[in-house]
């Protein structure tokens, strides 16, 4: 490290089910505590036990758009992650080593740490289950951290075990910290200060702003089934819905699940949904059942690596096919992705308050690495997005309530089961506005016109809102056109691009369907070179646009289970423009 | 929520009669279909129990029977095949005051439903459940279905059905429905006062009902059931599961009636209780952000 600065990037890897993620998070926490920006990243096995844990963290004292490009500190709890990870070390870089666990290397281009942990935590705690203590208290001296905020952290997380474990976690902290005060050179300290801390800020994952997120935006009924990256969004819903007047149901599966929120949604409740891919096909039938029926639904897509089982616990963007066009015949469906953390609390709303008044299925497409992404931001301001409320008719008497009168919007008054005068039967089977089984061929085109017209509403009175600019697009060598996680790195690769004296400006739109095709049009006509960076593997959303504009994108897509990282995103960014 | 909803059209509490129940649109099944007996019964048993129209959801998959919610002027739910249980139950757990009744066939339930069915009745959600067994696939017209005996013959099974049928009855019973009853579409005012019984039941209720298909099923026919049905003695203890499952066993006769009742906490009960415990006046998102600073 050249001296000392606030940026740097520090790797854990270990043996899964060993603590290597309860270590990275405590790490995360106690940097945000101390007023640093963290921005992290893991992976892990989809096994239990056995297999390698990833976890890195990135801390700054300045806003972080990407989990960075290149390795600072890797600390190697065991071999087989030492060996996965140790060409990510930069030159110059430190590696840390649980020398119990990993053989002695000689590494002439970094600096090189061993540290005895678990002879350590046997030896002056008498417990391994306090190694990643010992690992925290290393790190944090190392980087130049006081060792109160690893006591806080302890305190924190181990209260509720007794005081003894608290005790106990203290001294394996300690033991840790003095370790490298002893054996380790005195240098400079890579953490600069931070001037003033500012308390307005959560450290969150995406998964679960988004679960605060749905909370505030007025869900009342979550049903779901276990599926990996999308679970804790239930597990994060599931003790404290029910303090807001909410239910959360785990069904026998996708199908029942989606069943639930249908049910729950046409009986008046807010209700949602959040699955991954295989579980998203399985609920296919229903979404055009909701869009057909017109019933509010949302729902999640936490995507993952596949296809089928594939690599449940890796990122990718490969569901957005799925997303737009899993659909038989054909049915009106919004699609829309978040593109941060802060973002996946916000749109959630967006996503509820749309369902509801629009009475269609709306689906979320996150994905691993945003869902487990865990970093600092600012507190969410809770009167951003303005509750919609459902759209009823009033009370009949006539007893001729028209479900589906055909209006101008294609919305028609949704009436709650309970509302007197009102009864109707929600179908669906091709109806008339009344809601009758109807074959005729004018009724099928007046319905599906009508239905459809809410997407164009909804296109022109709210899509071009949901579209984020940045950099000045007017004559950039490279107009980079993402959706989803990315955004945050893709900014990060244009400020770099930028320093090699290339212009680059991005556009993200979180509605995908329906596309903001005016504004996409425009930011295209105003760069040189359109790219499309993606996590999959043949260019989905490059095809989509083609498909939708007039735009003619260089695609970028690389299916890796892992995130972007800015440096390959700069070099492409450099390379497009001098096509 | 639907409760806040106070306006009522009915000033008076008036006494519905079968016929108010009927809606404008006439049914679309064969003339002597099972289904018209068990509409008829429906009907008799809401006016028996005054069910209020605004009040009630009847929820249906896909079939020639799951058409019967567009018959009813309540509130309904046609969604797709085999999905009735999952949304009924969403509906009664969005708002316990509504009587939720499912209805539906046995190819919905039975096979392409069946992994909800022994969910709904382990729940024990109060809901009742009518399914109009007519032992084939009258809307795909005339394929085998999980209730077709062995050795009958479809267009499906030309050799004959190599399968052995599923008994829905013990299946429930076995799964935890609190309700389990048969009936059939023959005799209307037995199905009526079962169907009635059902309702009132908290929890899950099953009422499978023998309801010949004439088009298709050439073997299961009106002719069939004559002699071959007769009503559960007064002797029958409902609560005695063995005995339950034991009518349950015995074919031609067939045991009409109620094979099994008993009462446990219903699921909609439950989560009502999880709910006012921990409801707080004062929930908000403000402290969740506490966990997370
Ligand atoms: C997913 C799906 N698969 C198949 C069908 C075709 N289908 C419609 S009704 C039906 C079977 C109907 O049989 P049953 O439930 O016994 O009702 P019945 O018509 O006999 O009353 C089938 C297979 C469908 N609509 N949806
Ligand atoms: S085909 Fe069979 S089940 Fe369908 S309406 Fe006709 S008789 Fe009834």
């Amino acid at each position: 490290m050249e001296g000392s600065r606030t940026d740097f990037v520090v790797r854990l890897a270990g043996e899964s089910g060993e603590g290597v993620l309860s270590l990275g998070e405590m790490l995360t926490t106690a940097l945000a505590r101390l007023g640093y920006e963290v921005y992290t990243f893991r992976t892990y096995p989809a096994e239990i036990k056995g297999g390698t844990v990833l976890y890195q963290v990135r801390v700054a004292d300045h806003l972080l758009l990407s989990y960075g490009s290149c390795v600072d500190i890797f600390v190697a709890l065991n071999e087989e992650g030492y060996r996965e990870n140790i060409a990510s070390l930069r030159p110059g870089g430190t590696l840390i080593y649980d020398s119990d666990n990993v053989p002695t290397h000689d590494l002439p281009n970094h600096r090189v740490i061993p540290v005895p942990i678990g002879t350590i935590a046997k030896k002056e705690i008498g417990s391994m289950l306090t190694k990643n203590m010992v690992a925290l208290g290393v790190i944090l001296r190392y980087i130049g951290a006081p060792v109160e905020a690893g006591e806080q952290i302890a305190e924190q997380t181990f209260k509720r075990k007794g005081e003894e474990v608290v005790q106990k976690n203290f001294q394996a902290l300690h033991a840790g910290y003095h370790y490298i005060s002893q054996h380790v050179e005195p240098l400079d300290p890579l953490l600069g200060k931070v001037e003033k801390v500012n308390p307005d800020r959560l450290v969150i994952n995406g998964n679960e702003a988004l679960a605060l997120g749905a909370i505030h935006g007025g869900l009342t009924f979550y049903a779901g089934y276990p599926i990996t990256p999308a679970t804790d969004i239930m597990e994060a819903l599931a003790p404290v819905l029910p303090r807001f007047g909410g239910v959360v149901i785990q069904a026998e599966d996708e199908i029942a699940a989606l069943g639930l929120v249908l049910g729950a949604a046409y009986a008046g409740q807010r209700a949602m949904t959040a699955t991954s891919g295989p579980g998203l096909s399985l609920m296919v039938e229903q979404i055009n059942l909701a869009a057909q029926a017109e019933i509010p639904a949302v729902i999640v897509d936490v995507q993952r690596g596949g296809a089928s089982t594939g690599l449940p616990t890796k990122t990718s963007q490969g569901d957005l096919n799925l997303a737009l066009y899993g659909v038989h015949n054909e049915s009106p469906r919004v699609v829309m992705a978040p593109t941060s953390v802060e973002d996946c609390f916000y749109l959630i709303q967006h996503a509820l308050n749309i369902a509801e008044r629009y009475q269609l299925p709306v689906i979320v497409l996150s994905d691993q690495s945003l869902a487990h992404r865990r970093c600092t931001i600012p507190k969410p301001n809770l009167s951003l997005v303005p509750r919609w409320e459902r759209i009823v008719p009033e009370p009949s008497t006539n007893g001729e309530y028209a479900r589906y009168a055909i209006t101008e919007t294609g919305i028609s008054p949704m009436a709650i089961p309970g509302m007197p005068g009102l009864a109707y039967t929600a179908t669906g089977i091709e109806h008339n506005e009344l809601s009758d089984p109807t074959y005729t061929p004018e009724n099928l085109q007046a319905m599906k016109s009508k239905r459809f017209r809410k997407l164009q509403h909804l296109s022109e009175q709210y899509a071009e809102q949901f579209v984020r600019i940045w950099g000045e697009p007017e004559g950039a060598d490279v107009g980079i056109i993402g959706w989803g996680s990315t955004e945050g790195v893709i900014r990060e690769a244009i400020q770099l691009a930028e320093k090699e004296g290339v212009r680059a400006a991005a556009l993200y739109p979180k509605m995908l369907m329906p596309l903001p095709v005016r504004v996409i049009e425009e930011f295209a006509s105003k760069v040189k070179r359109v790219l499309v960076p993606e996590k999959n593997f043949t260019g989905e959303f490059a095809a989509y646009l083609r498909s939708q504009t007039n735009v003619r994108p260089v695609s970028y897509a690389k299916d890796t289970g892992l995130p972007f990282d800015p440096e390959e995103i700069r070099e492409e960014i450099i390379r497009v423009a001098r096509m | 929520m639907a409760e806040t909803q106070t306006l009522s059209v009915h000033t008076q509490p008036i006494q519905r009669q079968p016929k108010d129940y009927k809606s404008d649109l006439e049914p679309i099944w064969c003339p002597g279909c099972g289904d018209y007996g068990v509409l008829n019964a429906l009907f008799k048993a809401m006016s028996q129990l005054n069910l209020d129209p605004d009040k009630t959801v009847l929820v249906s998959g896909i079939g020639c029977s799951s058409r019967l919610p567009g018959f009813v002027v309540t509130y309904g739910f046609h969604g797709v095949h085999g999905r009735v249980l999952p949304v009924a139950t969403g509906i009664k757990l969005a708002n316990p005051e509504l009587t939720v009744i499912g209805v539906g066939g046995d190819g919905d339930g039975y096979s392409i439903g069946m992994g909800h069915f022994p969910h709904a009745a382990r729940r024990n959600i109060d809901i009742t459940y009518l399914v109009m067994n007519n032992q084939i696939y009258g809307l795909t017209k005339g394929q085998t279905s999980p209730t077709s005996s062995t050795g009958f013959q479809t267009k499906t099974t030309p050799f004959g059905n190599l399968e052995g049928a599923i008994n829905p009855l013990q299946l429930a019973i076995i799964s935890g429905a609190t309700f389990v009853a048969r009936g059939y579409s023959s005799m209307p005012n037995q199905l009526a006062k079962i169907i009635v019984e059902a309702i009132r039941h908290p929890g899950f209720a099953l009422v499978d009902v023998f309801s010949p298909c004439v088009t298709f099923n050439k073997v299961q026919t009106y002719d069939y059931y004559k002699g071959k049905v007769y009503e559960i003695p007064e002797t029958h203890d409902p609560t005695d599961k063995f005995a339950a499952l034991r009518l349950a066993e015995e074919e031609e006769p067939f045991p009409i009636g109620i094979l099994y009742r008993v009462e446990q906490p219903t699921l909609d009960e439950q989560v009502a209780m999880v709910k006012q415990q921990a409801y707080t006046e004062n929930a908000s998102v403000e402290q969740l952000f506490r966990r997370y600073q």
